[in-house]
């Protein structure tokens, strides 16, 4: 009785206050969001991941790091689910690891590069002017450099390892939300009710934080989700180089750099870590698109 | 004071000047109709006073006052407008009472809970609608709240643009009667920019067709009734807006 | 009168939602000769579903159904989508509300309107080109050879609309469908757009179904009205009688509108309640 009573107060067409409001909204989107099968699968594996670097030392069967050269490259067996690597480490246990360090870059470069990227297109578009020529100006010679050997450069200058990684890699992606938030912002920005609270004498600041960005930030979510993949893969990609996490951090780039050199008799060293990245990729291409179904602004203003 | 002074108003935008020495006088709680075709310039004189147009000479006077040529929360305590698109003047992601909070916030005024509650009471609109998202509501619902919002801060002058044009004959009557007890009742003065003259029969007391950024005709709203516009354009107007027949 | 050209019987548009099936079109009946005949409601009120349910444009996941939708003898509820593209445009056309989003933005005037023309038939180049120009000229283009040459960006919303009526038109259909072909034009360009359609109309002999919200304007342009509401026709009488008009609704939409010489302190509002219950 209680849970019916709890769904009807949700979806109430007359909310009586400001927190009922909020939460049916809530709550009618994650009902529309549940409906997609795509999206609930992409929503499972990164949960999978966000428990597994939760509690890595628990799930881990082995010490990612300890080396045991008894145990070099063994193939997968029931002492070591995903096998051993050339210094007899468990591959599982790294992967495992492994995926602490992939959420730590893909939440960085997301808290670092989008609300930049956001207020910086928000800006630009609202104001227009000079400042839009300034701002955008900017963004365009960051666009106009290939994303990871903009971030080669940075990584080479700053020095490898983990965090000028995902320094770089937040440089190299906020231009490109920018661009979104900038585009976003002048759909909305002749809106009558912009005008209307003009009108109120609402400042240019209440305006960018209070209407265009609450506008942005859903199709701005959807986007990042999205690029979720290309991160983790830049990060591997610079870990692969060398230029990223550094040994022995079990980063998933750098272990199938490592297992390259054994590809063809122990498939299993670079296969394992490729594996995973690829999952997440996916996982997260398929909770972005889920989202964008039900966030939308585009998609009609159901929710 | 007169409310509303306009004298030789042009408004441009960037190099295309849009009106030409328009001149306006309403007095006070008075209802004027800006009447003409698309492209008339009569929405843009709205803009020019609203501040939404900024490119202007000539005078606008608000209650004596000049106007800038930009927005000041000062000014919006004075005059407020109401757009044609009940669909696009609210924000698709607040809900009635937080557009309704923004503009008390603004104005720094207290007791947010009970002037909500009036005014919403006084647009005809109960309590259960205070906390719906705009796309929970009609077009009728939502041009009701338009309202509320520019009334809220207690403006003595309401700039209306098309109020009714987007909304059903039905609903149009409703928002219409609204319009007309709101002015009896607060004592407002109203500028309205219309294309619909039977609309201005029932709304206005004064009216000044446009054509092509000049003013080529003022009247009474009495003239109107009895068919007595004298420029060519004006009755040209009338004669394609008298219902055939029926 | 012969046989009608359209007869309608218990036509039906259902769409799904949520909470189950919502009928749109709640099974209405009509015929439609060689006449022009005016269906008015306010929105939602399921008129533009019943005027693109007769040429099968209700997109999925609407569906129509009706006991019988006729055509000069064809059943187009049984026609496939090959089929029913030899109709639509050759013998049923439609002219929708805004000429902004039915032009194709990068084919001149003239090309467009020939296009409409050599898609259902096969005539020699110069025939086309001076078919073109008298379906130009015969809605009311002073210089069709420039008109022509166009692109839909450099013409008025009124010649746009124009421009879009010659091209329903040159294939000489049988019915013409109107929705709501002037709401987005100004009251003295609406007059002469009407006037074009309605001078079309009548000397071609073909059927018109005009489909407005505007009550005034249809009675003055069809000689049949039926006045919609929520998916129910409240009212079929002749134009002419419309100010007879027996159900409350109808009454209450002419009332609710604010004369020219309107001396009323108040406009009447229609009361729902009162027959929205049966």
């Amino acid at each position: 009785m209680a849970f019916t009573d709890m769904r009807n107060w949700l979806l109430d067409e007359s909310p009586a206050s400001r927190r009922q409001a909020r939460w049916g909204r809530i709550f009618r989107i994650s009902l529309a969001f549940r409906g997609n099968a795509l999206a609930m699968v992409g929503l499972v594996i990164v949960l999978a991941l966000i428990a597994m670097a939760a509690f890595a030392p628990w799930i881990a069967t082995h010490d990612p790091i300890a080396q045991d050269t008894y145990a070099r490259l063994r193939p997968p067996s029931a002492a070591n689910w995903m096998g051993t690597d050339e210094l007899g480490r468990d591959i599982w246990s790294r992967v495992v690891f492994g995926a602490r360090i992939t959420l730590a870059i893909v939440i960085l470069v997301a808290v670092l590069a989008a609300p930049a990227g956001l207020l910086i297109g928000a800006a630009a578009g609202y104001l227009g002017g000079w400042v839009d020529r300034v701002l955008m100006g900017i963004t365009d010679i960051f666009l106009s450099m290939p994303k990871l050997i903009l971030a080669l450069a940075l990584v080479a200058a700053l020095g490898p390892g983990i965090e000028n990684a995902i320094l770089a890699i937040a440089i190299t992606s906020w231009p490109s939300y920018a661009r979104i938030a900038r585009a976003e912002t002048l759909t909305f920005k002749n809106a009558d009710f912009i005008a209307a609270s003009r009108l109120q004498g609402a400042s240019s600041l209440r305006i960018v934080v209070g209407h265009i960005l609450p506008l942005c930030t859903s199709s701005m979510i959807v986007r990042v989700t999205l690029d979720m993949a290309g991160i983790i893969l830049t990060a591997a990609g610079l870990g692969f180089i060398g230029l990223g996490a550094q040994p022995p951090l079990p980063e998933w780039g750098a272990m199938i750099a490592r297992g390259r050199t054994f590809i063809l008799d122990q498939w299993w060293v670079a296969t394992m870590p490729g594996f995973a990245i690829i999952t997440v990729s996916l996982g997260f291409c398929f909770l972005g698109d889920g989202l964008r179904d039900v966030l939308d602004p585009k998609s009609g203003e159901k929710h | 004071m007169t409310p509303i002074h306009i004298d030789n108003l042009d408004v441009s935008y960037g190099e295309t000047q849009i009106t030409h020495g328009v001149t306006i006088d309403v007095e006070e709680g008075g209802s004027f109709a800006l009447v003409g075709e698309s492209g008339s310039g009569k929405s843009t004189v709205l803009k020019a006073i609203a501040g939404l147009a900024p490119e202007w000479r000539g005078t606008i006077e608000i209650f004596g006052k000049p106007r800038s040529h930009g927005i000041d929360a000062g000014f919006a305590r004075t005059c407020q407008m109401v757009f044609q698109d009940p669909y696009g003047s609210l924000h698709p992601r607040k809900t009635v009472d937080a557009t309704l909070m923004e503009p008390l916030n603004i104005q720094g005024l207290s007791d947010h809970n009970e002037r909500i509650a009036a005014i919403l009471k006084d647009v005809g609109l109960d309590n259960r609608f205070r906390f719906r998202y705009p796309h929970q509501l009609s077009g009728g619902q939502r041009q009701r709240v338009a309202i509320a919002r520019a009334l809220i801060v207690e403006p003595k002058v309401l700039l209306l643009d098309e109020p009714t044009s987007a909304l059903d004959v039905s609903v149009q009557a409703e928002i219409l009667n609204l319009l007309k007890r709101l002015r009896r009742e607060r004592g407002l003065t109203y500028l309205m920019v219309t294309h619909n003259l039977p609309i201005v029969s029932f709304l206005c007391d004064r009216l000044a067709v446009m054509r092509g950024g000049r003013i080529v005709e003022t009247a009474d709203a009495e003239n109107l009734k009895k068919g007595h516009l004298q420029n060519e354009y004006s009755r040209e107007l009338l004669r394609l807006s008298a219902p055939p027949a029926v | 009168m012969s046989a009608p050209l359209l007869a309608v019987e218990g036509l039906k548009v259902t769409f799904p939602s949520p909470s189950g099936p919502v009928d749109v079109v709640k099974g209405i009946s009509f015929e439609l000769g060689r006449e022009r005949l005016g269906i008015v409601g306010e929105s939602g009120s399921g008129k533009s579903m019943t005027g693109r349910s007769i040429l099968g444009l209700v997109r999925a996941p609407g569906k129509v159904s009706a006991t019988r939708l006729e055509f000069d003898g064809i059943d187009l509820l049984k026609q496939g989508e090959k089929a029913m593209r030899k109709i639509r445009g050759a013998r049923i056309s439609m002219v929708m509300q805004d000429p902004k989003f039915s032009l194709n933005p990068v084919m001149t005037v003239g090309e467009q309107i020939a296009e409409a023309l050599v898609a259902h038939k096969r005539l020699p180049r110069r025939e086309i080109a001076a078919r073109v120009r008298a379906m130009l000229e015969a809605v009311r283009i002073n210089d069709p050879d420039r008109v022509a040459g166009l692109y839909p960006h450099e013409i008025s919303g009124g010649m746009g609309q124009r421009v879009m009526i010659a091209m329903m038109l040159i294939p000489e259909p049988d019915i013409l469908i109107a929705d709501e072909p002037t709401s987005a034009l100004d009251v003295s360009v609406q007059a002469q757009v009407l006037d074009i359609i309605d001078d079309l109309v009548r000397n071609k002999g073909m059927g018109l179904i005009l489909i407005s919200h505007d009550l005034n304007l249809v009675a003055h342009y069809c000689d049949r009205v039926l006045v919609m509401n929520s998916g129910r026709v409240v009212e079929d009488c002749a134009a002419s009688e419309l100010k007879n008009a027996q159900h409350p609704y109808t009454r209450g939409l002419l009332a609710a509108q604010p004369r020219l010489d309107e001396t009323r302190d108040e406009l009447p509002v229609i009361d729902r309640t009162i027959w929205s219950a049966a």
